[in-house]
């Protein structure tokens, strides 16, 4: 057994500097195409709510696992050099913006339909509508939900090791096969997705109560 | 009836209105022409379809059939025609409905800067204005929530106010509200008869009805059952259905 010293946690550290990065594309990304996809999930449209449903459905429906696959070797198959990176951004991407669009699609329609009667009969356009008054109190309804997707999303991260990426779990994993202490070198891990995910949680815990102050 | 023939005061008119909603025939060929300043009641029993139809005037409901024209401007079904008269037409709902992430001042502001390009400044000075018409300007900062119920109508009547109207619509004002704020709100609809607004109410309260109507409209089944002038329309109703109707609203007040 190997000792696990500064050497070894500066490597898991490195690792996790790779799971935060990977989660904050997968949040920007999934949180931009996810607006879109919940906007047009809850269009008149009918087209374009059936195929953003079906989106959706295919996304939720299959493992993240499989869609990294898909992606990092599917786009290899057509000719299109992508590096890992890309592919991994591309695949979080495609994976968070499936969930976020579904939450922030309860939320927009959980919205009372008082508020765009109002937003209406004042004469305003279908941009302020949303930007002014639905997107507001929907995300507000929508926040315990999103964060909690965002920690699944952290957590979820470890998942891109299996394309060659080191990250927090990943590094851990080689640690361990070089120091045989999985124990300690688990737990260690452990722990560090605990601190960047509890905070987290408890943030969301906390603007939710503040906003529902600035409600009452 | 002149109904070709639109009358230089007539503000709204409506010509044989249908609304269907499935099998249900919420309006039966609807007549309706509203004069510049006149003060409309309507009333009658809860699905009667009196609400529908003052949605369909700003278009919040659509017509099957009929026409319904605001003030020259024909409700055609394009956004153009629908945006035309929402700047003509306020409207005031049952339930308030402000928006609740914002405070009275900014719920007042947002839509003369959205709809109509006003700076900040000047929306929010209009909002004053009519923070202050309506006596309420004390609560500028406060959100919805912290207000009354009678406190939260009086901010939704200045919201709608913000945008110069030419026409008002109440959809049951007073109905979500304790009986002790009912005054307070119909107090401020009866200043703002008095300033010469046109209104159409939809309301059961047959003292401001007295009071302040020009005509006293009962709807039933998607009908128009009986109008009339409120002294006569009070003392002495045609129609077996408004004698039924007013008896029961009657005995309740």
């Amino acid at each position: 057994m190997g000792p696990v010293g500064a050497n070894e946690f500066l490597f898991l550290l490195q690792g996790l500097k790779w799971t935060a990065l990977l989660a904050v594309i997968g949040f920007i990304g999934g949180g931009i195409f996810g607006m879109l996809i919940a906007l047009i999930r809850s269009s008149r449209n009918a087209a374009a709510r059936t195929a953003s449903a079906a989106y959706i459905a295919l996304f939720q429906g299959t493992p993240l696992l499989m869609q990294l696959f898909v992606v990092y070797y599917g786009v290899a198959l057509i000719g299109i050099d992508v590096s890992a990176w890309l592919a991994v951004a591309i695949a979080f991407t495609l994976h968070a913006s499936a969930f976020l669009g579904e939450i922030w699609r309860g939320s927009i329609e959980a919205v009372p339909k008082g508020q765009a009667e109002a937003a209406n009969a004042l004469g305003l356009h279908y941009v302020s509508r949303m930007k002014d008054v639905i997107l507001p109190q929907a995300l507000k309804i929508s926040m315990p939900a999103t964060i909690g997707f965002l920690v699944q999303l952290i957590k979820g991260t470890s998942l891109a090791a299996i394309v060659g990426f080191i990250e927090l779990a990943r590094a851990g994993q080689i640690i361990s096969n070089q120091t045989y202490r999985p124990l300690l070198v688990f737990g260690i891990v452990g722990v560090i997705y605990f601190i960047i995910c509890w905070p987290l949680s408890h943030f969301g815990t906390g603007l939710e109560k503040r906003m529902a102050k600035a409600a009452r | 009836m002149a109904n070709s023939v639109i009358d230089q005061s007539t503000l709204i008119s409506l010509e044989k209105v249908e609304r269907w909603y499935g099998a249900f025939h919420a309006l039966k060929a609807i007549d309706l022409s509203v004069r510049k300043g006149e003060k409309i009641v309507l009333c009658g029993p809860s699905g009667s379809g009196k609400s529908t139809l003052i949605r369909c005037i700003n278009a919040l409901e659509t017509i099957q059939d009929g026409s319904i024209t605001v003030e020259g401007q024909l409700l055609d079904g394009s956004s153009k025609a629908v945006d035309a008269i929402r700047r003509e037409v306020g409207m005031v709902f049952q339930s308030f409905n402000l928006f609740p992430h914002m405070t009275v001042l900014q719920n007042c502001a947002l839509a003369p800067m959205r709809v109509r390009g006003t700076s900040r400044a000047d929306a929010e000075k209009l909002a004053r204005k009519y923070l202050e018409r309506v006596r309420i300007l004390d609560q500028a900062e406060k959100y919805p929530a912290q207000l009354s119920g009678g406190q939260q109508q009086r901010v939704a009547i200045a919201r709608a106010l913000c945008m110069e109207p030419k026409v008002m619509l109440f959809d049951e004002p007073t109905s979500a509200l304790d009986p002790e704020m009912v005054k307070e709100v119909l107090d401020t609809m009866i200043s703002l008869a008095r300033d010469g607004m046109t209104m159409i109410c939809v309301t059961h309260e047959m003292g401001f009805a007295r009071q302040v109507a020009d005509r006293v409209i009962f709807m039933a089944s998607g009908e128009i059952i009986e109008e009339a002038e409120p002294e006569i329309f009070f003392k002495s109703p045609k129609h077996e259905r408004t004698k039924t109707f007013l008896g029961e609203i009657l005995a309740h007040h």
